[in-house]
């Protein structure tokens, strides 16, 4: 029993920055727009988290200093593809370069070390009593950014399917031109969508900074893909993106607990990645993504 | 006399060279139903939509209620009281009803929701008032066309309009969703609203309008109210009088019949039936025009002819062989010429030169490349000749096929399609958009081809171009052969007639598709 | 044509160059804010990347494999399709030559060829599944191509456990008949530089993928599906072949791309020998302009800034060549729309 939850509280903790990551991507492309800089994302908000907390030694600003860059990137990356109508993938993947070099630049510059940053504090506990006392699980849910994400996923779920935001977002993923038709600014809401990602994929970093206490390079490790996957298999979906995210996490704690030993836990480790094709192929229901995605809307050719 | 609530004056607009409105007048008073009538291309869509604010005309004037306006935007369109119902219609599928007509003006809830039990009641009492009976809590993609079409009507009432603008509403219906949607603008009028209906079914025209504005090439051919102006008289200013030049033909007996067609049944992309239940013959030596409006299954029809369509029911012959209808090169080897209506889209790859697309559909043929290769200074020699036998100006090989001119675009599809030494060649639209000297042209080179004992089906909308070319004319109206004639024996009036449905002018259902046998009818 | 119109048309030509121009400018501004002189640092990269023949060297060393890739990426953009699988193409090529390299018993230059094969092989079959899979279900093959990458990486590392050598990351070192020889020996100015044989196969490649684009019929049939899709069914072209096709060449290419580092130099595979090479892959396939010629310009380019920012590590970060690398692919992508928006509106 103790074993069990232990492990749930590890498929958990892993499943953080994926399920943040995945919510924010969603909200994203339900817009219409690809967000493939999922990594670069988190990578900034972990800098950034790095950054405010070493620099003021309140972890609370890191916070903020994360969500600040990581909007900042994120409006880099909305810039180019609704505005210049740039494609979509190319400047997904360009902002993950360009995080990456700049990452590691400000942690030789400001750090002077090409691998990590010094000791950063953590998130502080929030005292939960008896909740706090399980074993494993206890002191997850003690940390305020767990706490913060699951509300998220019910935020971002109302926010995308009960509020009117998200009812003219999602129509303008379907069918900017309808929307455009009514008299709704589609390229602010995509940009706006945009942001979102940005903030959610950021706080993820935030977040892996936040445990890790400091900031390794590339530390984000290729989470920002496994969360774009998750984002697929759960149909866009925050939920559903969520819960793939936790069978993730499970996955990852199990090949953890297996590694060394003669089970292929690199099987295991594959396993998102395979989920996510047989998605595509269809085996999984169909996986459709909203219809106008990727496709630069253009308010001329209307 | 009082203002009319939407005067349009001296709308002109151009689309390069192309003069779409010409100084158009057009006025709609409160409490009627207006047709706007004339065929593709008259202007008629380009007038509603600068109407709509989706385009700005470059001469003229709109005045609403007495105060001239300056419609920039379907938005301020809006504001003013007009709605407009896309032709294509403007909704979002996986969206429901309710959420479809608030878009834009959502009743809100606490925190930002969508109080969706709200909209879906708003929704409700809008339908229930205006008699459009539809379920708020559906979503778009479980709708049949008709309902979809009163939520378009639903999303214009919602934002108050007191002008709807109708763009060929009844293409997409059955004969019952007709039926419904004339109760349902009858009642509009009767609540003072005024409703614009641009259409060319003139069937419609009589029974639901109270005045009527025929169009043709840009410009207003005649105007009044609809008791005065017969369907006759409209077909004929639709369709204008442009005496077919019978060119001197060399009289010919049609040989064996190298094109054939049975019982064949066609889905559109919405998987509605659009071709339904055709027979017809083309024979060597012989033009067999089709005549029809647009939207009436020609498109499918020739899809399938090509073997871009799969067809649901019926078979296909190509100088004797069977085809299947999936499978385009299977059609090319069984010798079939296409010249695709849309030739941006099927007919060219624009990026590429005019060599390269010469080759398009016979790069696998021996005389083209030899093994794997294909290309270089052979394909550009050989595309000198064929350029300049075909007119295509400037013919240069390595010139990008996008920078020329829809003519000789055209003829550059010609040149490709009529020296393939096919047995049958399909032409659909050969002409639209083209100039006056390329038409020429392709027309002379049509009947050289049939000269030459090809068989030719000519599907145009052109009754000028049917008349000069066919020796016998098939119209095709709603996906069947409704008549069949001779040009010698028939006038662009019959024709016009045919092809808008004079035989549903009554409330009779269509009479049962009489097969035609391959020798025609006297 | 104005004049006016034909000056924006050579700028919308010359977009690459534009972008390259206003991304050193960008970088620029870094180098200036960590206090050094953009100019004199620029100058001093590419002296040293291409100015000297060791630099040259290691210049033509790093643009190879890009070149590989570059050219796997322009070929599957020809046909549509976007090829981001090319870095696990490209491991899974070189630990195909590797493992052939080093266990299998072939004499001289068999084995290298049957090496080289291997690669090709591996990195094809790589790229046929995400092809099969657009075929057969059209998935995209963005996100499976990205998939596949881990995928690979997990093979390699699966494998490795047998494979690696004791306490090592690295395969077995390959046979001697197996080492493709280095440049060096036949062009005594690239003394001590590790560019290798590799080099004029990608350069033959680079030919070959443009006579197979302009001068055959598959080419042909290739560019028609990538450029019109409803033209080439029209013409008979079946598309879902094709672009599977177009997807195993572009694999093999990359798959190619592993042997620079396998057989040319180190003589084993090693995790993380591709280095990204993959992804930049996409962006001198971007600035080339899908064509092999701009591909070979593009990969020397990258290739001089990768050996550069080496050179000029001890005053500026090597870090700002990668910052330099994605700006390049930002402003390549941007200034294309952008520059033909102007020209639209202003001709």
């Amino acid at each position: 029993m103790i074993a069990a939850l232990l492990f749930l509280a590890a498929a958990l903790r892993i499943s953080v920055p994926y399920a943040l990551a995945a919510m924010g991507s969603a909200v994203s492309e339900r817009g219409g727009v690809i967000c493939i800089a999922l990594e670069g994302l988190m990578l900034t908000g972990a800098l950034g988290y790095t950054l405010g907390a070493y620099a003021t030694g309140d972890p609370w600003l890191g916070v903020g200093a994360a969500v600040l860059a990581g909007a900042l990137v994120a409006w880099l990356h909305a810039e180019v593809t609704v505005r210049f109508r740039a494609d979509q993938i190319t400047s997904g993947l360009g902002i993950n370069l360009l995080a990456a070099g700049l990452t590691r630049f400000v942690l030789v510059r400001v750090f002077h070390s090409s691998s990590n940053s010094p000791r950063v504090p953590g998130l502080p506990e929030i005292p939960l009593g008896a909740l706090g006392r399980l074993p494993g699980l206890g002191a997850l849910l003690a940390s305020p950014l767990v706490l913060a994400t699951i509300a998220l996923v019910v935020v971002v779920q109302f926010l995308l399917f009960r509020s009117v935001f998200g009812l003219r977002l999602r129509a303008i993923g379907e069918r900017p031109e309808a929307a455009a038709t009514l008299g709704l600014p589609v390229t602010r809401y995509r940009i706006a969508g945009v942001l979102c990602c940005g903030v959610l994929a950021a706080l993820g970093g935030a977040w892996l900074a936040s445990e890790q206490h400091s900031f390794t390079d590339g530390m984000t490790g290729g989470r920002g893909y496994i969360a774009l996957a998750a984002m697929i298999v759960g149909k866009w979906n925050p939920a559903g993106a969520a819960a793939a995210c936790l069978l993730f996490g499970a996955a990852e704690a199990l090949q953890i607990v297996l590694q060394g030993s003669a089970f292929p836990s690199e099987l295991l480790q594959a396993l998102p990645y395979l989920v996510t094709m047989l998605a595509l192929a269809g085996f999984i229901g169909r996986a459709t993504a909203p219809r106008a995605i990727g496709v630069p809307y253009d308010p001329e050719e209307a | 006399m009082r203002a009319p609530r939407i005067a349009m004056r001296g709308i002109t607009r151009r689309f390069g060279p192309l003069l779409a409105n010409d100084r158009v007048s057009l006025e709609l008073e409160p409490g009627e139903i207006h047709a706007l009538v004339g065929e593709n291309g008259a202007g008629k869509s380009t007038l509603m939509r600068a109407l709509f604010g989706l385009l700005a005309p470059d001469e003229g004037e709109i005045v609403i209620d007495g105060t001239v306006a300056r419609i920039t935007s379907p938005l301020v369109a809006m504001r003013h009281g007009l709605g407009m119902v896309h032709q294509h219609f403007m909704l979002v599928d996986p969206l429901t009803v309710a959420e479809n007509v608030t878009l834009g003006r959502e009743p809100h809830a606490f925190g930002g929701a969508f109080a969706r039990a709200r909209a879906e009641r708003e929704v409700a009492a809008l339908a229930e008032r205006y008699r459009l009976p539809v379920d708020p809590r559906a979503t778009i993609a479980q709708l049949s066309v008709g309902a979809q079409q009163r939520v378009e009507i639903l999303k214009a009432l919602h934002r108050g309009a007191r002008v709807l603008i109708l763009d060929e509403p009844t293409a997409v219906l059955t004969p019952q969703e007709v039926d419904e949607l004339s109760a349902v603008l009858r009642a509009l009028r009767e609540d003072g609203a005024s409703i614009a209906l641009i259409t060319h079914k003139l069937a419609e025209v009589k029974a639901l309008a109270d005045r009527v504005t025929v169009m043709r090439a840009g410009r207003v051919v005649g105007s009044g109210p609809a008791a005065t102006l017969s369907v006759e008289r409209m077909a004929e200013l639709m369709v204008g009088h442009v005496p077919a030049p019978l060119a001197a033909r060399a009289e010919r007996a049609p040989g064996e019949p190298r094109l054939e067609v049975h019982g064949l049944e066609v889905r559109d992309d919405r998987g509605l039936p659009a071709v339904r239940g055709i027979d017809l013959a083309v024979r060597a030596g012989e033009i067999v025009g089709l005549a029809g409006v647009e939207g009436n299954g020609q498109h499918e029809l020739i899809e399938a002819l090509a073997g871009l369509r799969p067809p649901q029911r019926g078979t296909i012959a190509i100088a004797g062989r069977a085809v299947s209808g999936r499978n385009p090169r299977e059609h090319r080897e069984a010798g079939l010429a296409h010249i695709p209506s849309d030739r941006l889209r099927r007919g060219l790859v624009p990026a590429m030169n005019l060599a390269e697309n010469l080759v398009l559909g016979r790069q696998r043929d021996r005389d083209v490349g030899r093994g794997p290769w294909l290309g270089g200074g052979a394909l550009l020699a050989a595309a000198r000749p064929r350029l300049e036998e075909f007119d295509v100006r400037p013919p240069q090989p390595r010139a990008s096929a996008a920078r020329l001119s829809g003519g000789n675009q055209q003829k550059l599809i010609a040149a490709r399609e009529l020296t393939r030494g096919a047995a049958v060649i399909l032409a659909a639209h050969p002409t639209r958009g083209v100039d006056l000297g390329a038409i020429d042209f392709l027309h002379r080179r049509l009947l050289a081809e049939r000269d030459a004992g090809r068989a030719v089906l000519l599907v145009s909308s052109e009754l000028s171009e049917i008349l000069a070319l066919s020796d016998r004319i098939l119209v095709l109206f709603q996906g069947r052969i409704v008549h069949e004639t001779t040009p010698a024996t028939t006038s662009e009036r019959t024709l016009g007639l045919h092809m808008t449905g004079r035989a549903t002018i009554t409330d009779a259902p269509l009479p049962p598709r009489a097969p035609v046998p391959p020798g025609g009818l006297a | 044509m104005s004049a006016r119109a034909a000056r924006w048309r050579l700028l919308v030509a010359l977009a690459p160059l534009v972008a390259v121009l206003a991304a050193l400018a960008a970088g620029a501004i870094f180098i200036a804010g960590i206090g050094e002189r953009p100019l004199e640092i620029y100058a001093l990269l590419f002296r040293e990347a291409l100015g000297t023949g060791y630099g040259l060297g290691q210049t033509l060393f790093r643009a190879t494999p890009l070149l590989f890739t570059g050219l796997a990426v322009a070929l599957g953009f020809r046909a549509g399709l976007f090829n981001i699988g090319v870095e696990g193409q490209m491991v899974l090529g070189g630990f195909a030559a590797a493992l052939v390299g080093a266990y299998v018993p072939l004499p001289g230059v068999a084995l290298a060829l049957a090496a080289l094969a291997a690669a090709a092989l591996a990195g094809g079959a790589w790229g046929a599944l995400p092809g099969a899979l657009k075929a057969r279900f059209g998935a995209h093959e963005v996100i499976n191509t990205i998939m596949l990458n881990f995928i690979a990486f997990s093979i390699v590392s699966y494998a490795g456990r047998t494979l690696f050598e004791n306490a090592t990351v690295r395969t077995r070192e390959i046979a001697p008949a197996a080492e493709l020889p280095r440049l060096e020996t036949m062009l005594p100015a690239l003394h001590g530089s590790p560019v290798n044989l590799t080099l004029p196969i990608a350069l033959l490649l680079a030919l070959a993928t443009g006579v197979l684009l302009f001068r055959t019929r598959l080419g042909y049939e290739l560019r028609a599906v990538g450029l019109n899709a409803p033209a080439a069914e029209y013409g008979g072209i079946a598309i879902g072949r094709t672009q599977a096709l177009a997807m195993t060449l572009s694999g093999a290419l990359a798959g190619l791309g592993g042997t620079n580092f396998v057989l040319g130099y180190k003589h084993y595979f090693e995790l993380g020998f591709s280095g990204g090479a993959g992804f930049i892959g996409i962006a001198v396939a971007l600035l080339g302009r899908n064509h092999p010629l701009g591909v070979i310009v593009a990969a020397l380019f990258f290739g001089a800034l990768s050996y550069g920012g080496l050179v000029v590590n001890q005053r500026v970060p090597r870090e700002l060549v990668e910052v330099l690398e994605a700006l390049v692919i930002l402003f390549a992508i941007s200034a294309q729309p952008l520059l033909e928006r102007a020209a639209r509106r202003w001709s």
